[in-house]
């Protein structure tokens, strides 16, 4: 049933918020740090370890596909409700310093890609 | 129109799917019939969502009670929801691989982002250590810089501009990253997660990477979700004793 899927996401969406919360309180900051990413690796196992246990249904799958393509469109919805005006009202400091961090942190992208990657052959 | 403004305002989230696929279908629609493909559906209905943002204040869109559903649909709830969800694609031995990367990106992205704003800050004529601290932990995520800005007893103007300047941040990095992605060698895993890292707002990398491959998303996110609790770590803490040392 896709039920089954969509409840296994959420236990690992509310695990890994759970473990992101008991770090931020562990280094006392209030709130979630890297939540969602624990989210994801606890699904990423999860998913190998039923799989090669046969236990994974398609049905099951396609209960947490269904969600996984919703992602767009929550980032669509996401953006209308961004506030845009403030960050443009907010006068110049806020757009110079936004966009040339930005902009820079792009062009480290190369060179940090570049640890790690020796024995890659693709 | 009453009877219609009621079922709406009842059904926001419902309301909020149909506004979505509109959007979707227009953008999806444009790029295939006037743009040749050269800007992805995905980016193009991104551009339209922060457009629409434009028509409200704090809240974008969502601040039309029409349209309140959209807060919602697009909210952190949601949003952290979906991107997890997208980990069913990510293939383990890949992230192990970026795993060193990664972790370098996470740490270069804040201490590069923080500094480079203080800098900037202060050649904008910013002299005091708060303000410039609470400036370049905005310049790191828009959470980092009200979080640090109220531990160190920013000015409230000083908070909003560290506020704006992180939703600048998320809206080059949503526009930016289709447009530069082959230049800077982004289209695998590894740079993925090493991109996430670097850029740290999980909005902006999510939606930069679902605009230049959908794939992608997951090992940007990845990273991406650690680098707020790690700029807000850092920020208020070692940074600040630096800067103030510095200016103070």
């Amino acid at each position: 049933m896709k039920i089954y899927g969509v409840a296994l996401l959420a236990f690992c969406f509310l695990t890994g918020k759970f473990i992101g919360n008991l770090l931020g309180a562990a280094i006392g900051i209030n709130g979630d740090v890297g939540g969602v990413g624990f989210g994801m690796l606890l699904l990423i196992l999860g998913n190998m370890y039923l799989k090669r246990k046969g236990l994974l249904e398609p049905l099951t799958e396609k209960g947490i596909l269904f969600w996984g393509s919703m992602y767009i469109p929550v980032v669509v919805a996401m953006s209308a409700t961004q506030n845009v005006k403030a960050a443009i009202s907010e006068g110049p400091i806020a757009i110079i310093v936004g966009v040339v961090v930005t902009i820079s942190g792009f062009f480290l992208v190369p060179l940090i890609s570049k640890i790690g990657r020796k024995k890659q052959n693709d | 129109m009453e009877i219609i403004e009621k079922l709406v305002d009842k059904n926001g989230l419902i309301f909020a799917f149909l506004v979505v696929g509109v959007i979707m279908w227009a953008s999806y629609w444009i790029s295939k019939n006037i743009l040749r493909k050269k800007i992805p559906g995905v980016a193009i209905a991104i551009i339209v969502g922060l457009m629409l943002a434009f028509f409200g204040d704090k809240k974008g869109i969502a601040d039309i009670s029409l349209f309140s559903g959209m807060a919602l649909l697009g909210g952190s709830m949601l949003r952290d929801f979906t991107v997890v969800s997208t980990a069913m694609g990510a293939d383990l031995n890949k992230i192990k691989q970026a795993g060193l990367a990664g972790t370098v990106g996470l740490f270069v992205g804040v201490i590069f982002s923080f500094f480079l704003g203080v800098i900037l800050a202060s050649i904008l004529g910013y002299t005091d250590a708060v303000s410039l601290t609470t400036i370049g932990a905005g310049a790191c995520t828009y959470i980092v810089g009200p979080v640090t800005g109220s531990a160190l007893g920013a000015s409230s103007d000083v908070i909003a501009i560290s506020i704006a300047t992180g939703v600048v941040k998320v809206i080059v990095t949503t526009i930016g990253t289709p447009i530069i992605a082959k230049k800077i060698g982004l289209d695998n895993p590894h740079s993925a997660v090493v991109f996430g890292g670097l850029m740290g707002t999980t909005s902006g990398v999510a939606a930069g990477l679902a605009a230049t491959d959908p794939k992608l998303v997951p090992y940007g996110a990845l990273t991406a979700t650690f680098s707020t609790g790690l700029g807000c770590l850092l920020c208020p803490s070692i940074f600040y004793f630096i800067i103030n040392a510095i200016w103070g």
